[in-house]
């Protein structure tokens, strides 16, 4: 496999798009908030979990589910499902991949191995930080932890691998076209 | 000439049983109320379950392809193999009748099983219609179980997720 460097990458000329500007300028905290409303409409699933994009700067995103009764995995300690903290690991993960100065068009997961150090605090809201430490050309790598307040005393950790989508070159999708056609 | 038999213990009709269980079922189920928000059902067949995640708008993660959300996927397998893992403890105590069939039977089921990691294999992207998903138990010891737990869609042959977990079982009361 081919190994890109996200320094060389970053030199690119950076689009408009405060997405991709995430990728080597950090943002307002306005233009997170924008970016986090845009990517919690477009993925429903996000927004139905309540999803909130905290900060994203440069391969590093942090998420936040706001504690919600209907998320409980266990009614008898009023502790959020595990199944929230994958869904919050996975966002956030992902979030990463996009903001990596490697400039992928897209993202989705590959693999995804979370272990779960502790039940998170009853009624307390979950937050996830995650880190794509490495992208290749087709390939990234993501490290991610959730917690209910303090990072060093974490809910679950995640090791993740997920696959990158190039943008097509401008003159290859032009020669393309009329293929796509036929 | 043999002596007379002794009366045989009398057995309930079978559609007692099968009402009873599923009903065991889905009091199990209902202690989880974020199955409930995904839309997760369990069909039932002897001892068997089959996971449904019924598809809705709200599961989409991806809505170019379109295709259903990892993180929702990714908890769908969870709930099944945690909701797999209960059933046994629960369908062994409904075996055993008495007392620990009687609690069942009132609602008292064992503490869940705690998830100690879970690793999930994205084979291919769902669609956006109904999953199915099956837990399969490798190993059941009394403290720790392994589960594997995979996804389909209309084809079984093709699963779209596949998943291996560790489980801390509930300490025996």
């Amino acid at each position: 496999m081919t190994e890109s460097d996200p320094r060389s990458d970053a030199a690119r000329p950076i689009s408009p798009d405060p997405r991709t500007e995430a990728r080597s300028t950090p943002l307002s905290a306005d233009q997170v908030a924008e970016i986090g409303r845009r990517f919690m409409e477009r993925v429903r699933w996000n927004s139905e979990l309540g999803m909130k994009l905290e900060s994203l700067f440069a391969g590093v995103a942090e998420m936040r589910v706001p504690f919600d009764p209907r998320f409980v995995g266990d009614p008898q300690s009023g502790v959020l499902h595990g199944g929230v903290v994958t869904a919050l690991l996975d966002g956030c993960s992902g979030a990463a991949v996009m903001s990596h100065p490697t400039g992928a068009a897209g993202t989705s997961t590959l693999d995804l191995r979370i272990d779960y150090m502790r039940p998170a605090k009853p009624g307390a809201d979950i937050v996830a930080r995650a880190e794509c430490y490495k992208a290749t050309r087709h390939v990234a790598f993501v490290r991610s932890v959730a917690h209910d307040g303090d990072i060093d005393d974490p809910i679950a950790t995640a090791a993740g691998a997920f696959v990158l989508e190039r943008p097509r070159p401008a003159a290859k999708a032009a020669a393309a076209k009329p293929e796509d056609k036929a | 000439m043999s002596a007379p038999r002794p009366p045989r213990p009398r057995r309930e009709p079978a559609h007692v049983v099968e009402a009873r269980r599923d009903a065991a079922l889905e009091a199990l189920v209902a202690t989880v109320p974020f199955a409930g928000v995904l839309g997760i059902h369990f069909d039932r067949l002897g001892d068997e379950l089959t996971a449904r995640l019924a598809f809705d708008e709200k599961l989409i993660g991806n809505p170019v392809l379109p295709a259903l959300h990892g993180g929702a996927t990714g908890a769908f397998l969870e709930i099944t193999a945690q909701i797999g893992l209960a059933w046994t403890l629960v369908w062994a105590r409904m075996e055993q009748g008495g007392e620990p069939a009687a609690a069942i039977g009132r609602g008292e089921f064992p503490p869940l099983p705690k998830t100690i990691d879970f690793t999930l294999d994205y084979l291919r992207s769902a669609g956006p219609r109904d999953a199915y998903a099956r837990a399969e138990i490798r190993r059941a010891g009394r403290r720790y179980a392994s589960v594997a737990v995979e996804a389909w869609q209309e084809e079984r042959a093709r699963p779209f997720l596949s998943a291996v977990g560790h489980f801390l079982m509930p300490s025996e009361a």
